[in-house]
């Protein structure tokens, strides 16, 4: 592959330890969420604001629809920080925590004239730590570590 | 692509390392998954064994197969509009506006929520307003029966009386749902007791002192199901919290913080005057009733709740509200001592009525003081606090407990850092059950009622479950759970709160002759 022969290791490693940093951060969002029983994005889903908050709102008003999203958030998560942490069908999972993202991004939009009843940690505007991951997974869309180090090593090489 | 999926067989150990280096990484986050739920576990199992709470919620009283019971209305203004809803009738033309609002907006679920509300069984045959636009359209309310819009079938035209009495006396009423101003409330409930007809009043239940002794002496006497709107006793958390009383979780109670907060006109009871309202239609010497008479006013009318001729104030509209939810949950009973303050500080309309009011009520034998304070020109919402040694409670639809800092009973568990004195340990959440929060981010969605979904997939009106409840017992013959005891209490603390106010002083409860001493 052209990208590993253009890579040194130190951008190999910086890279490598970016996509398993996210995977952690997905996988442990989506255990926390399968392991605990009374766990409904409900209030977030209610929480949201801004021009498409009657989406979110929508999905929290039908329990069978929100039952899906609920489902497909949990497990999503997983399926993408397992995908990140091992390099397992590495971009798959990039696109997908990417349209996690964007929806997580566009229930929460930080911009002035909104404020969400779950507070921050920090100050926000436009962009947030979920853009800084979202680009951070663009990042790695285009450097596709998993051929490197990961398991995609065995499928995906054309060459060594 | 074939040939590469072959590789992993002929794979060198150089290469098996580099496609598997990161698998260790979830091992790391196993455990820290592993370790997390078991700290919450162990913090969880341990605050509910300690609060011996049940975890089930209140369930929805099944409906029994009873007779059709035969109702007559008497008022029908705002609130008679929706307690003639509450039994399944609503005005067509109210049902067109439901059905225009859902087609302009999806999320608009009001007819979807009517047309689901459970069919009681009940007939409304006999409807009494003396404003002759409110009484023409409970007539149209009433015979609505199939719950459709103005071009939809109607049952049998309902027979519409010019006077309380004769609709009282009617044989083809059973029961009447009182929804007059005050100063009626008691002379009507009366009337039907001796009659021998149930009896649903709005709150509160009398406007003056002396007629609060003949409502009840006339309910006894005549063994009639009789029960006050406060549909707060059908309010799960209201249940919880007095689960959580009766287990002893918040230690003993010696202060309770009741408040009302509201700030537009409506709320100030700066109600619309209706376009049709004239001495042509309105029957006015039929309203004024016990009232010092005086000549006729389409504000007087419509706005009675701004003037003790006809209304009992902060105290009779808004304060019992907040008495009866502390009563059904500590069974207080009429307090010792009352004594408010108050007075018109925002609404300069010509009202007699304070619109600010605070009020002390004391419980010396429950050792406990219970204040409440109200305006009508600040919307800060304060909800209701119970403060206990050990815990204390915040009251609303959502029930939320919090152990006290120097609690004696939770010392030893907030020593162990088990019970966090700023974290939940229980609570209580329509449609999501019992709980104890661990996280800050459950709190904060909790804390602001967001949690809140509905019961079995439905949101259930209160004053639905408070009518069905009645209209229960009135088959059974059973008490309902806003009896005329209750009522009794709620009206005397009311008046106490008011006298206080009108003899600026603190006035007492008398609890040998039941009289309250000024």
């Amino acid at each position: 592959m052209k990208n590993q022969s253009i890579l040194t290791t130190g951008q190999r490693t910086w890279l490598v330890l970016l996509r398993v940093a996210i995977g952690w951060h997905f996988l442990y969002e989506g255990l926390v969420k399968v392991f605990n029983p009374s766990w409904s994005p409900f209030g977030y889903l209610m929480d949201s604001k801004g021009v498409f908050a009657p989406l979110f709102h929508g999905m929290a008003s039908q329990p069978a629809v929100l039952a899906t999203v609920s489902f497909l958030n949990e497990w999503g998560l997983i399926l993408i920080g397992l995908g990140l942490i091992l390099g397992f069908l590495t971009r798959p999972a990039i696109w997908a925590g990417m349209l996690l993202l964007t929806f997580y991004y566009l229930s929460h939009p930080p911009v002035t004239g909104l404020s969400y009843a779950l507070p921050s940690e920090g100050s926000y505007f436009i962009v947030d730590k979920v853009v800084i991951e979202f680009l951070a997974l663009g990042v790695l869309a285009l450097f596709p570590t998993g051929q490197i180090i990961g398991i995609d090593r065995w499928f995906f090489r054309k060459e060594k | 692509m074939e040939e590469n999926l072959k590789k992993p067989k002929g794979i060198s150990r150089r290469e098996l390392v580099k496609g598997l280096a990161t698998v260790p990484v979830l091992g790391a986050v196993a455990y820290g998954i592993y370790a997390k739920n078991k700290h919450d576990r162990f913090l969880k199992s341990n605050i509910i064994r300690e609060l011996n709470m049940s975890e089930d919620e209140p369930v929805i009283p099944a409906k029994s197969d009873g007779k059709l019971i035969r109702i007559g209305l008497i008022g029908y203004g705002i609130r008679g509009k929706q307690l003639t809803r509450a039994l399944g009738f609503a005005h067509p033309g109210v049902i067109d506006d439901w059905i225009e609002g859902a087609k302009n907006n999806k999320d608009d679920l009001r007819y979807r929520d009517f047309l689901e509300q459970e069919d009681l069984n009940v007939q409304i045959t006999a409807v009494c307003d003396i404003f002759d636009t409110y009484g023409r359209m409970a007539q149209e309310a009433a015979a609505n029966i199939h719950r459709q819009g103005t071009a939809g079938k109607m049952g049998d035209p309902v027979k519409r009386y010019a006077n309380y009495r004769e609709l009282i006396a009617s044989p083809d009423v059973d029961a009447v749902v009182i929804a007059t101003p005050d100063h009626w409330h008691g002379p009507i409930t009366i009337e039907a007791a001796r009659a021998g007809k149930h009896v649903y009043c709005e709150k509160p239940l009398t406007w003056s002192v002396e007629e609060t002794y003949e409502v009840r002496k006339a309910i006894k006497e005549s063994g009639i199901v009789f029960q006050l709107g406060h549909q707060g006793r059908q309010t799960d958390a209201y249940l919880k919290a007095k689960e959580a009383i009766d287990k002893k979780v918040l230690g003993s109670v010696s202060l309770i913080e009741v408040t009302t907060n509201r700030n537009d006109p409506n709320g100030a009871w700066v109600y619309e005057i209706h376009k049709d309202a004239s001495p042509q239609t309105i029957d006015w010497k039929q309203f004024i009733g016990q009232a010092p008479w005086h000549e006729f006013s389409l504000e007087r009318f419509f706005r009675w709740r701004c003037w003790w001729d006809y209304s009992t104030g902060l105290s009779g509209d808004l304060l019992t509200h907040e008495y009866d939810a502390i009563n059904q949950v500590l069974n207080v009973g009429i307090p010792h001592s009352a004594i408010s303050t108050g007075g018109i500080y925002f609404f300069k309309d010509g009202r007699t009525v304070p619109d600010v009011l605070t009020t002390v009520f004391e419980f010396p034998d429950k050792n406990l003081s219970l204040l409440y304070s109200a305006t009508l020109a600040s919307q800060m919402d304060r909800g209701k606090r119970i403060m206990g040694h050990d815990a204390y409670m915040e009251m609303g639809n959502t029930l939320t407990i919090y152990a006290d800092p120097r609690s004696t009973r939770y010392a030893e568990k907030i020593k162990q850092g088990i019970i966090k004195p700023d974290m939940p340990i229980y609570s209580y959440i329509p449609g999501r059950g019992s709980d104890t929060i661990t996280t800050a981010t459950e709190k904060y969605f909790a804390g602001r009622g967001l949690l809140y979904t509905y019961r079995g997939g439905k949101k259930i009106d209160t004053t639905h479950l408070h009518m069905k409840e009645w209209i229960e017992c009135i088959r059974t013959g059973r008490q309902p759970s806003c009896n005329i005891d209750n009522g009794f209490q709620e009206a005397m603390t009311a008046h106490m709160g008011t006298l206080s106010y009108m003899n600026k002083k603190q006035v007492f409860w008398d609890e040998t002759n039941e009289q309250i001493i000024i």
